[in-house]
């Protein structure tokens, strides 16, 4: 997922030039009207009214974006302030899908650089070993830390049994548990990618470093991160984006009191208390805000690719 | 090749590793565990037994989960296929269709359901179904598996074939073989390995999927996953953990087959 | 190489354009039936491009290509009856030994028992019978070359193009290789077309050599003409090891041209067609043919002093410095009769020439 990934890689021949345009009109056509066009739609209904049993009036409205940003009391004629329920969690989802990722490089890297650094033999089964869970379903995954992480759950039961600690921990229900959620789900995204990146990455430049009298600890900061930096990025992407919308684990973990983007979205299209417009608003702004993450990235990402080569 | 990597290896990241694996493997292995245990509750361990197992095929929610497991194996079967036969004939005019203005928007369509979140494209496609009026059920879970399917089929597919290097079609057409022979009795079978993983990869993101189901699914059609969380927002029972372990098995199962065919017949 | 018939491949000012870049800048040759024909030159000089003009690979922006009279620059590859060994073979990795070679032949709509079949003979041709049903990554180099060659050759083309097909081997093989393949040639009478950018390559195995660069062609001709008359300074300096004079035209007579180097000294050469008195030219003069005397109390001839003398086993290589400012390198054969001729780094020497052995190079 590294290096040309932004592109695709290049074309390898012009042997089905001539039929370019039947061959990809399939993708064009199931992505272009189940995809694109649902995007825009999504566009359009954030700026609907709200229809009360779920889904909306054709009338222009722009009440979805106002609630989200401006707070005008309880009976909507105090004067509009900025309102700071929505903007809060979405600047938590924000956090903790920061704080996940952070972890997951904490991990990830030195796993991604250990597996990198066995032989070729062992390194094809430490990659299988990292892919298994990567394809396990991610509901199951949430759901076995949920069973994991409970009151009376294996994970207090040994720590008691251990003395270090007398009362059951809470996790469940608390930030704590969707942190540790969300950078249970998605550590395979991290690893992966930066694995590929490493595994590329030629040995002999660190054989260069050393031979010109760096130590391991620089050889790492000043040759291997840099030349494997499309790699990091391509994971902190991929766990930071998945975080970020995430809706099972702040679901399973987090409960009513932790919500986050993912949660406040799906309420929005669950049931009477619902309200597309608004739903599509707020789908809509995380829509931009993983754009433009996505947009820097990329740019950093190419920037590095140019420097690598 | 590489030249002694292992001697610039840090003794820490082994702990590192293992510490990974242990996060990774510790919940699966506990529920695993705790699906064999004879309990009625989650908490104590009561002795070994499949009662649970028993229990998910015969037991008052058997019905549920029966026809759960039918529309998820049915949709991700027809939901891989479709997508495998529309990304492999994508990747063919986006790897061998040389270079064209498209190319680049193309390649962002089709990786726009891996890149937005999840619960985005959910809100979309209910939108979408909507507005057209279609009413939601097994065929709007169908359509939308079909299309977020499309660029996790396409990856495996489009590497394959960036490793074939485009001489040997050329060879094949120097032999007096037609382009369309070319193609199936040189390209495809040469790529066949990547076309059965792509495959094999879209298959398990349809089973495992839960949010856009969640979304796009109607009163009443389950899927494994959605009847799997509706149960769970009760309290986790035994006969979950049995289904969540069968589930697991044969995820790993696929992924092991995936992971050895895209390993046969690396030759260059 | 009868005038009767029409040229195997007659190429007619073809010219290939990427866009703004020109590959190949009006090529015209013509290659003659049963001739082992070698496009010679540097990467990215345009030989690869013309064979694959040639083959069907690449469009002809301008021109045209005839095969036995017949145009063939418009038809797609599989209409053509011509084979092509690739650089890196592209044996079809998921197909046996014999399917691969039979491959053409079934396609050409012979039964696959006839393909088959066929395909064994060319595997005897090529002495890989027992490995018929292997797959090809299960071969060495050598073999897997070999089965590219039993492949294009299975068909029966008219004309075999062999794009570099022995770059990836090793030395050894190499040399084995080329004495196989001129073999193959003589034995089956098909017209070979060989790119390479290795001169002694080309010089051991072709009837005839065009030397290219930069999309022209810049001599054809066997490899005796390439080599000891070369027509310009790059086939010259391209094809061997050449020492180059920078000299000055004083006078053509009788087919002969006079020349002075800056020092004043004179040399004599063949004139050339376009080259007349006062011309500032060059002259090519090959080391194996230059030899060092004494030198003599009057000072005549080309004086300078020896500066090393490199051993390269059958030859040794002395540089010398002339008086006049260049350096030539003189080489001499490792023998009893070389060793009196050889002379210690630092002596006084004169340079000779043997008869005929300076060229005048236009350019």
């Amino acid at each position: 997922m590294a290096g040309g990934a932004a592109s695709g890689g290049d074309a390898t021949s012009d042997a089905y030039a001539p039929a370019r345009g039947w061959l990809l009109l399939p993708a064009w056509l199931v992505l272009g009207l189940v995809v694109l066009v649902p995007v825009f739609l999504m566009l359009v209904y954030s700026f609907l009214t709200k229809e009360f049993r779920g889904g909306v009036i054709w009338e222009f409205s722009l009440a979805a974006y106002d609630q989200f940003f401006i707070d005008r009391g309880l009976f909507g004629d105090d004067p509009p302030r900025i309102e700071w329920a929505y903007i809060q969690i979405f600047w938590r989802s924000i956090w903790q899908a920061g704080v996940a990722t952070l972890l997951c490089l904490i991990i990830g890297f030195p796993t991604a650089y250990f597996i990198a650094t066995r032989p070729a033999q062992q390194r094809n089964i430490w990659v299988f070993l990292i892919t298994i869970p990567y394809w396990v379903n991610l509901l199951i995954r949430t759901v076995s830390m949920r069973f994991i992480l409970r009151d009376q759950g294996p994970l207090n039961d040994f720590l008691q049994w251990v003395g270090v600690i007398g009362e059951p921990l809470t996790i469940i229900n608390t930030n704590l548990g969707v942190q540790i959620g969300l950078f249970y789900s998605y550590l395979p995204f991290m690893v992966l990618p930066l694995y590929a990146a490493i595994e590329r990455y030629n040995f002999a430049l660190s054989e260069a470093a050393a031979d010109l009298y760096a130590p391991r600890h620089k050889i790492l900061t000043r040759v291997v991160l840099p030349a494997v930096k499309p790699g990091l990025i391509a994971g902190c992407i991929l766990v930071f984006v998945p975080s970020l919308g995430s809706f099972l684990a702040p679901d399973l973990l987090g409960g009513a009191r932790n919500f986050m983007i993912g949660s406040l979205i799906d309420e929005q299209f669950k049931g009477s208390a619902g309200n597309w417009p608004f739903g599509a608003a707020a789908s809509m702004i995380l829509l931009t805000l993983v754009l433009l993450v996505l947009m820097v990235l990329a740019r950093q990402q190419a920037r590095a690719a140019r420097g690598a080569g | 090749m590489r030249v002694g990597a292992d001697r610039f290896a840090f003794p820490g990241f082994r702990t590192l590793t293992f510490l990974c694996l242990f996060i990774l493997y510790a919940p699966l292995l506990v529920v695993t565990v705790y699906s064999f245990n004879d309990s009625r509750s989650i908490t104590t361990w009561e002795g070994f037994s499949l009662r649970w197992y028993v229990d998910v095929f015969v037991g008052p929610d058997s019905a549920k989960f029966k026809s759960a497991a039918f529309n998820s194996f049915s949709i991700a079967l027809i939901a891989a296929s479709v997508a495998t036969a529309v990304a492999t004939s994508a990747a063919l005019a986006m790897v061998r269709g040389g270079r064209f203005k498209l190319r680049t928007a193309t390649f962002g369509l089709i990786s726009l359901p891996i890149l937005v979140p999840e619960i985005v494209t959910a809100v979309a496609i209910l939108i979408f179904f909507n507005t057209i009026g279609f009413t939601r059920g097994y065929m709007t879970i169908l359509i939308a598996h079909i299309a977020f399917c499309i660029p996790f089929a396409y990856l495996p597919i489009s590497a394959r074939m960036q490793g074939i290097e485009g001489s040997f079609e050329q060879a094949a057409m120097d032999l007096y073989a037609t382009r369309a022979q070319a193609f199936r009795r040189i390209l495809l079978p040469m790529m066949m390995p990547g076309i059965f993983a792509g495959f094999l990869l879209a298959f398990i993101i349809s089973l495992d999927d839960f949010i856009i189901t969640n979304f796009v699914k109607g009163a009443g059609v389950e899927t494994l996953p959605t009847a799997i969380f509706g149960s769970v927002k009760q309290g986790i029972r035994p006969n979950i953990m049995a289904i969540s372990t069968m589930l697991l098995a044969f995820s790993t199962v696929i992924v092991t087959l995936s992971w050895f065919i895209s390993r046969i017949d690396r030759t260059k | 190489m009868s005038s009767e018939r029409p040229a195997a491949i007659d190429v007619r000012d073809a010219v290939k354009r990427y866009g703004d870049f020109t590959a190949l800048k009006t090529i015209s040759l013509s290659i003659q039936d049963n001739e082992f024909f070698t496009l010679l030159g540097p990467s990215g000089c345009g030989k690869t491009t013309l064979l694959r003009m040639i083959a069907g690979f690449e469009d002809v922006t301008e021109g045209a290509i005839y095969l036995h009279g017949k145009e063939i620059a418009k038809l797609p590859p599989n209409k053509r009856p011509v084979n092509t060994v690739f650089q890196n073979y592209a044996l079809f990795p998921h197909l046996s030994v014999l399917d691969n070679v039979g491959f053409g032949l079934e396609m050409l709509g012979r039964s696959r028992t006839q393909a088959r079949a066929r395909a064994g003979e060319m595997l005897e041709l090529v002495q890989l019978s027992q490995f018929a049903h292997r797959k090809p990554a299960q071969l060495s180099g050598g073999q897997q070359q070999r089965v590219a060659l039993a492949r294009a050759l299975a068909p029966q083309p008219k004309v075999l193009l062999l794009d570099e097909p022995l770059s990836a081997l090793d030395l050894k093989l190499r040399k084995a290789m080329q004495i196989e393949l001129k073999h193959l040639q003589r034995e089956t009478g098909i017209t070979f077309i060989f790119v390479t950018h290795d001169q002694e390559e080309a010089l051991t195995m072709s009837d005839r050599i065009a030397v290219m660069s930069s999309g022209e062609l810049q001599q054809l001709g066997n490899a005796r003409d390439i080599y000891e008359h070369p027509r310009n300074m790059f086939v010259a300096d391209f094809i061997g090891e050449t020492n180059l004079l920078a000299v000055t035209v004083d006078r053509i007579e009788a087919g002969r041209a006079q020349c002075h180097l800056g020092g004043g000294q004179s040399l004599g050469c063949d004139a050339v067609e376009g080259v007349g008195a006062g011309a500032k030219v060059h002259l090519s003069i090959r080391p194996e043919r230059l030899f060092l005397t004494d030198t003599t109390p009057e000072g005549e001839g080309l004086t300078g002093r020896v500066v090393e003398n490199i051993y390269i086993g059958t030859d040794i290589a002395s540089l010398v410095d002339l008086d006049v400012g260049f350096r030539v390198t003189i080489r001499t054969s490792n023998s009893e009769r070389g060793a009196k001729r050889l002379f210690e780094p630092g002596a006084q020497v004169v340079v000779n020439m043997e008869q005929g052995a300076a060229r005048l190079l236009v350019d």
